[in-house]
């Protein structure tokens, strides 16, 4: 009974980060999917927008800046404003160069932001982190609490996904399939191709943002670790790839399929002994790479397929 | 005449092909006989760029073939192409400007297995202004000094055929002159040529023969004389081109002007 | 006059040999780019690899550093002709952009790997302690530095002489000019890509190699340095390799002179904000100047 129950709260961990992680990767296929945009900092809008809802929701603690105890419609909105406000400064210096400097840039953002992170103890509590940030309904008895936490991750996203799915039908999203397609005829239509494209980048660094938000609600500490780049940006990237990118339930099974993967393979690799425990951390990573190898070549449009809104 | 040398150097048999799905030129049927220069005429768009295209695979081909001295060489790849014998210079980006024209040469040579020294020496002879800029990055040419540094980078090789696409597009009408010119002196060394221009009048004047495209169809064909004369093409091409209404055609009897120093003084830095 | 020689001793030597070892990998990245048309997010674990290789000769037989070189670079470079048979050489008919997402892939496997292997923590290549020859009685220069600064400059010395002097040097500059002209003049261009791979990946081992003589070595070395040489790849304008070696240079004299006191007694960018610098200097260019100082190409 016991451990009926312990799988049962492990089962809703298990979607509630899954959740966390989809609204992730929706923000980086807007950003990649739709609009065809390389963002290899995901963990820097990730951690801009937990530490933003950090500093907005803690009760103040003189060791970090804030100390707002603002509650959750509060945090939430301010960590995606946060987030979008160093995306659209991104977006703005590279959109007009190929991929690959922006790939160099966002990679080079989320570099700098951990060192912020890290290094302004004033503000950030440096490398020690934030901790006691309050997460929703924790008050409530276990495990409702959890239920409560996963039910609002789970809304948020199906908030989202309706969102997007209507974007994408709607003129913004056939325009932005269009600049991504062929660029040159979008452009000689009349579009404004960088407003477009700065605004999907923006876009998507403010689901980061909300991403990171739900994430330091949900496990009540951050610290400059969360910026590095291993632990979120691959993920992210092999969730979309695997999904599907360009393609919103893509993105929902990508998320959910390699985050539970993720998650039980760990409960494999610590029952190990410690030496092979560490190793075989470093084996996941070795495999999610490997993962995307396989999939770059042998499923270039991911294991479900972009559908293409019928445009007139 | 020996039956060998009555076969064309590249023969187009009933070539249809296009980019993506779209059909850009149909059922065209060319030929260059040894020794010719032949010229490809048309307006934009007709298809004359794809016809080259089709010569090295750049282009999907739908139907026909394409044979090169008897060979078939439909869809062959751009880098097999050269090693057959066809050089190709095309209308941009036909050198690479970040190295030297004696670099340009001698990457011209790549291919070959033997000195190439000495072809690229009578590139130089063939072509004085290149041989006092020869430690000059290419990119640094003018226009059309980098036409014919094109040229002799495109022949290091010996080819069996030359093709130039455009060789005088977006030079002056002296210049123009000028690569006419070298056109025939590099045709007078035995090496056929065809050609695509959009100065028809001049390119039908030092052509042997030449074709007329029009959306994608060969229209029309004959002797470069004849279609020089021929009032259609005149209504149809010659007619309209103000600048060459004032420019007299190079009599294909008279002889080139010089392509040397001399002529080039404009051209120096 | 002590401002002067501290100065010179703490910051402007370990800025010229930080830069000469920066300069080593950006011209690999730059070559690649040039060539191959995309940024290679492993180089920097390209580096840790050949580092790794050094420590792994030295364990086994105390050789000097230096003497480790050829099998660091022997083990890179075949390491990189593998990796690009299995992971570039599939995708390079597709979109140059998926070839950046192999290598941001490659980059994750490549680390994880080598610390599945080597582990995570910090080793140095050159035991006992280093003592300076002392000029002047106040300029201090560590024979190790003046090793490295030299082994660099023989490295970009056979550079130049291979890009100027070799037809397969020819022939990658004329690939990174124009692919389509190169491809129809006949030049084999997987032979080039696979002489870029392997220039790259020498270069990429040295610079390992080196910058671990010159301070340690452990698994992260490769992605600390990313950054910094991408950004000298950037400086130098991307594609160009004689501006990738000036773009190191300037980067890492950079890096080691922002911790000067420039303005009042403080370090003018605390050593933690080190490596912002070349970030710094990146998104500057990025912004005013992104076909690089030399004008390059922007692609």
């Amino acid at each position: 009974m016991d451990s009926l129950y312990g799988i049962f709260l492990y089962a809703i961990y298990l979607l509630t980060m899954g959740g966390i992680y989809a609204v992730l990767v929706m923000g980086l296929n807007i950003q990649w999917g739709f609009t065809g945009l390389f963002n290899a900092g995901i963990a820097g809008f990730f951690a801009v927008g937990a530490y933003t809802s950090a500093i907005i929701s803690t009760a103040s603690s003189g060791r970090h800046l804030g100390g707002l105890s603002l509650p959750l419609w509060a945090s939430l909105p301010g960590a995606m404003i946060a987030s979008a406000l160093i995306a659209w400064a991104v977006a703005w210096i590279c959109i007009r160069l190929r991929s690959d400097y922006l790939a160099i840039a966002t990679l080079g953002i989320a570099e700098i932001l951990r060192l912020v992170l890290k290094n302004e103890d004033w503000a950030t509590n440096g490398a020690r982190g934030i901790s006691r940030i309050p997460k929703p309904f924790e008050d409530l008895p276990e495990p409702w609490n959890q239920i409560a936490m996963l039910l609002l991750v789970l809304a948020i996203l199906l908030v989202l996904y309706l969102l997007l799915e209507r974007a994408r039908r709607a003129p913004w999203g056939r325009v932005m399939t269009a600049i991504r397609e062929n660029e040159a005829a979008a452009r000689a239509a009349g579009k404004n191709v960088e407003g477009f494209r700065i605004e999907a980048f923006v876009l998507g660094g403010a689901l980061m943002g909300l991403g990171g938000a739900l994430m330091a609600h949900h496990v009540k500490f951050i610290d400059p670790n969360m910026a590095e780049p291993l632990s979120t940006t691959f993920i992210v990237w092999v969730m979309l790839i695997i999904g599907g990118s360009g393609n919103n339930k893509g993105a929902l099974f990508g998320a959910f399929l390699v985050w539970t993967l993720w998650s039980t393979s760990e409960i494999v690799t610590t029952r190990l002994p410690a030496e092979w425990e560490l190793k075989s951390a470093y084996l996941r990573f070795f495999l999610v790479g490997l993962a995307l190898q396989i999939i770059l070549q042998r499923y270039p449009a991911g294991i479900l397929k972009e559908h293409r809104p019928i445009g007139k | 005449m020996s039956a060998l040398s009555d076969r064309p150097t590249l023969e187009f048999q009933g070539i249809s092909g296009g980019y993506g799905g779209s059909e850009i030129i149909h059922d065209i049927s060319i030929r260059v006989g040894a020794g010719e220069i032949v010229t490809l005429i048309g307006p934009n768009g007709a298809g004359k760029s794809s016809v080259m295209n089709a010569t090295f695979g750049q282009l999907q081909i739908n139907g026909g073939r394409i044979l090169l001295k008897g060979e078939e060489i439909t869809g062959i790849a751009p880098e097999q192409a050269v090693r057959r014998g066809i050089s190709y210079v095309p209308q941009v980006s036909n050198v690479f400007p970040n190295l030297t024209v004696q670099e340009n040469l001698e990457i011209g040579a790549w291919i070959r297995r033997d000195d190439f020294r000495p072809r690229m020496e009578e590139m130089f002879a063939l072509f004085p202004p290149l041989s006092e800029r020869r430690r000059i990055p290419a990119g640094a040419l003018s226009g059309g000094q980098r036409q014919m540094a094109a040229m002799a980078k495109a022949l290091m090789v010996d080819p069996e055929i030359l093709l130039l696409d455009e060789p005088t597009a977006g030079l002056s009408p002296r210049f123009r002159g000028e690569i006419f010119a070298v056109v025939r002196k590099v045709n007078a060394r035995g090496i056929p040529i065809l050609m695509v221009e959009q100065n028809a009048r001049q390119a039908l004047g030092i052509a042997d023969r030449g074709y007329v495209l029009v959306d994608g169809h060969c229209r029309m064909e004959g002797s470069g004389k004849d279609l020089l004369a021929n009032p259609e093409v005149g209504a149809m091409f010659l007619g309209r081109r103000a600048d060459e209404e004032t420019s007299p055609a190079p009599n294909p009897g008279s002889e080139a002007p010089a392509v040397d120093g001399s002529t080039t003084q404009s051209m120096r830095p | 006059m002590n401002e002067l020689i501290g100065f010179v001793n703490f910051h402007l030597i370990p800025g010229i040999v930080l830069g000469s070892i920066y300069a080593l990998g950006a011209i690999g990245l730059t070559l690649t780019f040039g060539i191959l048309r995309f940024a290679n997010f492993a180089h920097g674990e390209t580096m840790t690899l050949g580092a790794f290789v050094a420590l792994v000769v030295i364990d086994l037989t105390n050789w000097h550093v230096l003497a480790t070189l050829p099998f660091a670079m022997l083990l890179t470079v075949l390491t990189v002709l593998v990796m690009d048979r299995l992971f570039f050489r599939p995708l390079r008919t597709g979109p140059t952009v998926i070839l950046l997402i192999a290598s941001f892939g490659l980059m994750l496997m490549m680390r994880s790997a080598i610390q599945i292997i080597w582990g995570v923590d910090l080793e140095t290549l050159s035991k006992g302690l280093a003592i300076p020859w002392v000029l002047f009685e106040s300029l201090r220069i560590f024979p190790k530095h003046l090793l490295i600064v030299g082994a660099a400059l023989l490295l970009m010395l056979g550079v130049h002489g291979l890009l100027r002097h070799t037809p397969i040097g020819k022939a990658m500059r004329a690939m990174s000019d124009s692919p389509e002209l190169a491809r129809m003049t006949g030049i084999d261009t997987e032979r080039v890509v696979m002489a870029t791979w392997i220039t790259g990946a020498v270069l990429a081992a040295a610079a390992g190699v080196l910058l671990a003589y010159d301070t340690h070595l452990d698994s992260r070395m490769g992605f600390r340095v990313l950054l910094p040489i991408f950004a000298a790849a950037l400086l130098g304008g991307l594609g160009r390799p004689y501006g990738a070696m000036a773009g190191g240079l300037v980067i890492g004299v950079a890096e080691e002179l922002s911790t000067y006191s420039w303005i009042g007694d403080g370090p003018l960018v605390s050593p933690g904000y080190k490596s912002g610098v070349a970030f710094a200097i990146m998104i500057a260019l990025l912004i005013w100047r992104p076909s690089g100082l030399f004008r390059g190409r922007v692609f």
